[in-house]
């Protein structure tokens, strides 16, 4: 049961072989275990897990279960739940129990789901090896001396591990791709707009959204769809109905080459130099398997993209360190023990209740917007977004998905570019240019680096292609068994 | 460019952020690590580009102006850190 996929949990629900309590107590009990290895919850709530699970049973006795109904997850810790902590991983949010849900949580709440818990992640979502967290790193359960990516990382962890079959995360330069590739697991982030930012901790609002982790594409498929929707309380909501992403899984095409007629552009620009040769070799295998389906894969060219990180690192800092303005002691957080008057509240409370990373990002922000700068900064990386953004239009009007690595590198072991915050963000240089333009991208697993550590083939799709994101990896997932490898700790 | 101390302090200054001053000059090398890799973007002609601020270039949306929350200020109060009959406390700032 612990490994079985989303649509074989609703059959053994259904079908009475097992309770949505008995479903809780077993990942309840396996995340006790697993917990102390992995670090991947910052908070656990067995009694409310148990009165969901409960409430689920009940509608399924009655026959209004729906696809998701009875079905444990956890939220990445961003997400705003009502009576039950939201720390963002942060100090400055360590005693910030809210008072409120966040849309995703709303809605998964309503489609019966049962949340067991809250996920570890890098402090505000800043960061993408989960070690800025004020709650400790998390660790990959392929190596417990690696991280596991992040900044989504305890998500990724979890359910790599199984503690949970699916979670949530969000992906602002790259988090739910990376950590997905790294432990893994399946991730997708879709189009900018289409999951409500409502009640998720604002980090960077022009490209925060929210994504879903799962085993497979078919199990990401049924969490994200139930996550989207219009949702007039989030101001970049687009008006667009909820999506049911499960029929494009439904291949027409032939069983031997389902993806028969599929364009897959592969862009130079993600071969070159400084990607790793492990991660080089199981990508290529998988476009080679690819082919094999029936898809074409054409050169694409995105000469722009390797200008993403530079940008990102003006515009993300800047709107962070406006975002970030809104935690100053007063209202609620973290306030300084001993402060002289109210500037002094303000700086205590901030310096305590921040991490290193999340300061340098403000400090960064804060330069970038200051009198005199804007231009040569802020108006420079937004004209840049915008050539990023112009490279994948040209890009996908000669292919339908585009493929490559999601990481240049397997799992780095913890502590290796934690004083290094350079090297670090160059570790998201496939997945940032996505966030840029706002387009979904979704992150598979293909095979195994050095050290049997897992790697991940990022697929990009055009504007509102989830579906086609989902179906194409469904039909490698049909094809192979990489997404059914569990490492050996969770066995 | 690279910023001197008297920068980095007075940026911490204005976002609020306090810097010991044993923290300071090692701020400052990883702020200006940052700095270096955002100086890239320098080198792009970007002549004649628009500014981008959101993927699908849309508009802020209009509501009709009623309210739409109800009061739940003793939801928010009762996690902040000091208030007093309906008020959130601060030092006192007028003499």
């Amino acid at each position: 049961m612990i490994n079985a996929s989303l649509t074989e949990l609703r059959a053994a629900l259904d079908t009475r072989k097992i309770s949505s309590a008995e479903l809780a107590t077993l990942f309840l009990d396996r995340i006790e275990r697993l917990q102390p290895a992995l670090n991947a919850f910052i908070t656990v709530d067995r009694e409310r897990a148990l009165d969901a699970a409960r409430a689920a049973d009940a509608r399924i006795a009655a026959g209004t279960a729906g696809p998701l109904t009875g079905i444990p997850l956890a939220h990445k810790d961003v997400f705003c739940t009502q009576g039950l902590l939201t720390s963002c991983g942060s100090k400055m949010l360590s005693n910030f129990v809210s008072p409120y849900d966040a849309h995703v949580v709303s809605l998964l709440k309503a489609a019966g789901t049962v949340m067991l818990g809250k996920t570890n992640m890098d402090e505000f979502a800043m960061g993408s090896s989960n070690e800025n967290s004020h709650y400790g790193p998390v660790r990959n359960p392929w190596d417990t001396g690696r991280i596991p990516g992040g900044s989504s990382g305890g998500s990724a962890a979890a359910v790599a591990a199984r503690m949970v079959p699916m979670a949530t995360g969000t992906d602002t330069g790259g988090s739910v791709r990376q950590p997905a590739a790294l432990t893994g697991i399946t991730g997708i982030k879709p189009t900018y707009g289409t999951v409500s930012r409502y009640g998720m901790v604002a980090y960077a609002s022009s490209f925060d959204q929210a994504g879903a982790f799962g085993a497979s594409a078919a199990d990401c498929a049924l969490l994200l769809g139930a996550m989207t929707g219009f949702d007039p309380r989030d101001s970049t909501s687009l008006e667009r109905p909820a999506a049911d992403y499960t029929q494009a899984l439904q291949s027409g095409a032939s069983a031997t080459t389902p993806l028969a007629g599929l364009r897959i552009g592969v862009p130079e620009e993600f071969f070159a130099d400084g990607l790793d040769d492990d991660v080089r070799t199981a990508v290529e295998a998988a476009l080679a398997e690819y082919r094999k389906l029936g898809a074409q894969t054409v050169a694409v060219s995105l000469p722009n993209a390797r200008l993403a990180i530079p940008a990102y690192y003006v515009l993300a800092p800047a709107e962070a360190s406006s975002n970030l303005s809104r935690f100053d002691g007063v209202r609620y957080g973290h306030r300084a023990d001993s402060y002289s008057d109210l500037d002094d509240l303000y700086r205590k409370s901030r310096s305590e209740g921040f991490g290193a990373e999340v300061q340098r990002r403000i400090l960064i922000g804060t330069y970038v917007l200051s009198h005199g700068y804007y231009d040569a900064y802020y108006l420079q990386a937004q004209k840049l977004r915008r050539l990023i953004a112009e490279d994948f239009r040209r890009a996908f009007t000669q292919c339908d998905v585009i493929a490559g690595p999601t990481s240049p590198s397997t799992a780095w072991a913890i502590g290796a570019k934690s004083d290094d915050p350079v090297r670090m963000y160059l570790s998201d240089i496939y997945t940032i240019a996505v966030n840029l333009a706002g387009l979904p991208g979704l992150s598979h697993p293909c095979g195994f680096g050095n050290g049997h550590l897992p790697v991940g083939l990022q697929l990009i799709g055009d504007y509102f292609d989830e579906a086609r994101l989902l179906a194409t990896a469904h039909g490698y997932q049909q094809a192979t068994d990489w997404h059914l490898r569990r490492p050996a700790l969770a066995d | 460019m690279s910023l001197s101390i008297e920068q980095v302090m007075r940026v911490a200054g204005l976002a609020r952020i306090e810097l010991a001053d044993d923290e300071a000059e090692a701020t400052r090398a990883k702020l200006n690590s940052i700095l270096q890799l955002i100086e890239q973007l320098q080198a792009v002609d970007t002549r004649g580009i628009e500014p981008m601020s959101h993927p699908q270039d849309v508009a802020q949306r209009l509501r009709d102006d009623v309210a739409t929350e109800c009061d739940a200020r003793d939801a928010f109060q009762a996690i902040a850190p000091r208030t007093e009959n309906g008020l959130y406390l601060v030092p006192k700032v007028i003499e």
